[in-house]
């Protein structure tokens, strides 16, 4: 549409090229500072004993206590016990939620997805004190409900599985209604007339969602299994507030287990090895998923 | 038909309402438990009405420490962060939407690899780097700089920086525009709703951060409204009220706004969740 003004260019060349780098240096230059220095340095100190000064370096020192810390694997277990646990009820759930909230026979549709999505809203400290409070064996909510209509009161944060429970109720609280929003654009994206010509062909409604709905949805569906893996591995504030890591360290996470060595201990040799073991473990999931929604694009 | 859909109806909404108001209810409950004694609070069964208590409970959260001055602290660097990191997200998206270079694709892998390394990794030289070697503990410094590159705000910027009409910026580079010029008076002004999604993701963000402010805060009077409430946590004699009033005052402005709001909030939390 636009004439080229190739006929008479009224800038410098040199300067039309450099824009693009002149717009991009703020970014990167911080980007270098606290992104990529800290990065490559935590990798060398994973590798020095920063037990003794000066820091040496000893290939060993943090790798090989790693494998052989039981409070290490407690927490790694732990961790990956919410994983496996928490993140499919709470990614079915979200499923649910959005078909009910993409149906045409759901009114008032700005409320309930004010009510399940306030829970983000709220910071991850403010949420966990209500719910040590919620969750208290004596005089939490929770119990006094649960008392009421028969049920047995429980000691949610003093006993091992119970703790591990609460936590798990506390991030389906709070994430649920997040990752609803997301699968909900991921449905809006499916086209109608799928649906409609499966109705044509007599398909109940569960049928619609279990041949529809679930398959249309798998890259989303994947990417926020991605996002939910990667929360739960940076999980801290929930089991440091809410349980405090206990009873024990029947809730210590990766995370609480890096903060209790790298700033209480000050073994930050060591709390990097953690804080790589993390990323190590975040990078397989977040692999898998490009592996298989980009296997999937190929398909198509 | 008509009879078995308006059925249909009325079971989802059975359903879900009951579910709705469960989730509601935590904050329901810290709402009214600000304003109640703490024997109130912890007393079976549950007062479930708003109390005259309010005064008191800040009173008691001030007992510790200055929680104005935790306010200031919290409201001046996230509206620092947020404009900082904002325009910078946007002059970085616009430069990997609207301009061919050298090292284009190499530097936008660069900032998606980076969406997937988790903080804790920068944790501990950060530490080192931000008290150690620069002396910035307990300052506002100490808490935005190592966030302001912020990769998903770049991406979100970046995709939506792609629809802005190239022939516009032809056009003024024509007319001898020079090329900040052209940024902040034509494409700033026209992504303006892309824009206010990603401050209010980066607000929300920074407002909640807790781990890094930790790491970095140790003086009472330096600390964030996260920081502060996680420590009157952890205390051994514990003042509920005073927790409530300040978990309301951390998340009561939030609300409001998502209420307001809640097209920006959705658009900047789903960014770049549905690829296309």
């Amino acid at each position: 549409m636009t004439p080229e003004p190739a006929a008479a260019p009224r800038r410098r060349p040199w300067r039309r090229r450099a824009t693009p780098y002149l717009f991009l240096t703020p970014f990167f230059a911080l980007f270098a500072i606290f992104w990529v220095y800290p990065i490559a340095y935590s990798f060398v100190l994973s590798f020095l004993n920063t037990r003794q000064r000066p820091w040496t370096l000893d290939w060993d020192f943090n790798w090989g206590r790693l494998v052989q810390d039981e409070y290490f694997w407690n927490a790694l277990g732990n961790t990956m016990l919410i994983l496996v646990v928490q993140v499919p009820i709470m990614l079915a759930f979200a499923t649910l939620l959005a078909v009910a909230f993409s149906s045409d026979l759901l009114r008032f549709k700005g409320f309930f997805r004010f009510a399940f999505f306030a829970p983000l809203v709220l910071g991850a400290v403010p949420y966990s004190a209500v719910f040590r409070l919620i969750f208290n064996e004596q005089y939490g909510v929770l119990n006094y409900g649960l008392t009421a209509i028969g049920l047995p009161s429980v000691s949610w944060l003093y006993e091992s599985t119970p703790a591990l429970v609460t936590i798990m109720i506390a991030m389906t609280w709070r994430w649920t209604g997040y990752n609803a929003v997301i699968l909900l654009s991921g449905l809006q994206s499916i086209p109608a007339t799928l649906y409609e010509a499966a109705k044509i062909d007599g398909a109940t409604g569960v049928q619609r969602f279990f041949l529809i709905t679930i398959p249309m949805l798998r890259p989303v569906l994947l990417f926020t299994f991605v996002l939910s893996t990667i929360g739960t591995l940076q999980l801290f504030t929930e089991p440091w507030l809410i349980t405090t890591t206990g009873p024990g360290n029947a809730t210590e996470t990766l995370v609480t287990y890096l903060y209790q060595q790298g700033f209480r201990s000050f073994n930050f040799g060591y709390a990097s090895a953690i804080a790589y073991s993390v990323a190590i473990i975040a990078a397989i999931f977040s692999l898998l998923q490009i592996r298989l929604v980009g296997g999937r694009e190929v398909e198509r | 038909m008509k009879r078995d859909r308006l059925l249909r109806s009325l079971a989802l909404h059975a359903l879900l309402l009951p579910l709705a108001l469960l989730f509601l209810a935590p904050i329901a409950w810290m709402l009214i438990a600000a304003t109640l004694p703490n024997a109130e609070i912890l007393a079976a069964p549950p007062t479930l009405l708003p109390g005259t208590h309010l005064a008191e409970n800040w009173r008691d959260l001030n007992a510790d420490l200055d929680f104005v001055r935790v306010m200031i602290n919290s409201i001046g660097i996230s509206i620092i962060f947020t404009s900082v990191a904002t325009l910078i997200a946007a002059m970085t998206g616009y430069a990997f939407a609207k301009f061919r270079f050298v090292g284009r694709g190499v530097l936008f892998t660069i900032v998606i690899a980076a969406l997937t390394i988790p903080f804790e990794v920068r944790a501990i030289p950060q530490y080192l780097l931000v008290a150690r070697d620069m002396g910035l503990s307990n300052t506002w410094w100490a808490i935005i700089l190592p966030w302001i590159a912020y990769p998903l705000g770049v991406f979100f910027m970046r995709q939506n920086m792609l629809s802005v009409p190239s022939d516009l910026l032809e056009a003024a580079r024509i007319d001898g525009a020079g090329e900040l010029r052209i940024f902040a008076q034509i494409v700033l002004p026209i992504m303006r709703p892309a824009l206010a999604a990603v401050a209010i993701v980066l607000f929300l963000f920074q407002w909640n951060d807790y781990f890094w402010p930790l790491l970095i805060l140790s003086q009472k009077d330096a600390y964030t409204i996260p920081v502060a409430l996680g420590t009157l946590v952890g205390l051994t004699r514990v003042s509920w009220g005073g927790i409530m009033v300040g978990t309301a005052i951390a998340t009561l402005p939030f609300l409001l706004l998502f209420l307001w709001l809640q097209r920006y909030f959705i658009a900047g939390i789903t960014a770049g969740a549905v690829k296309d």
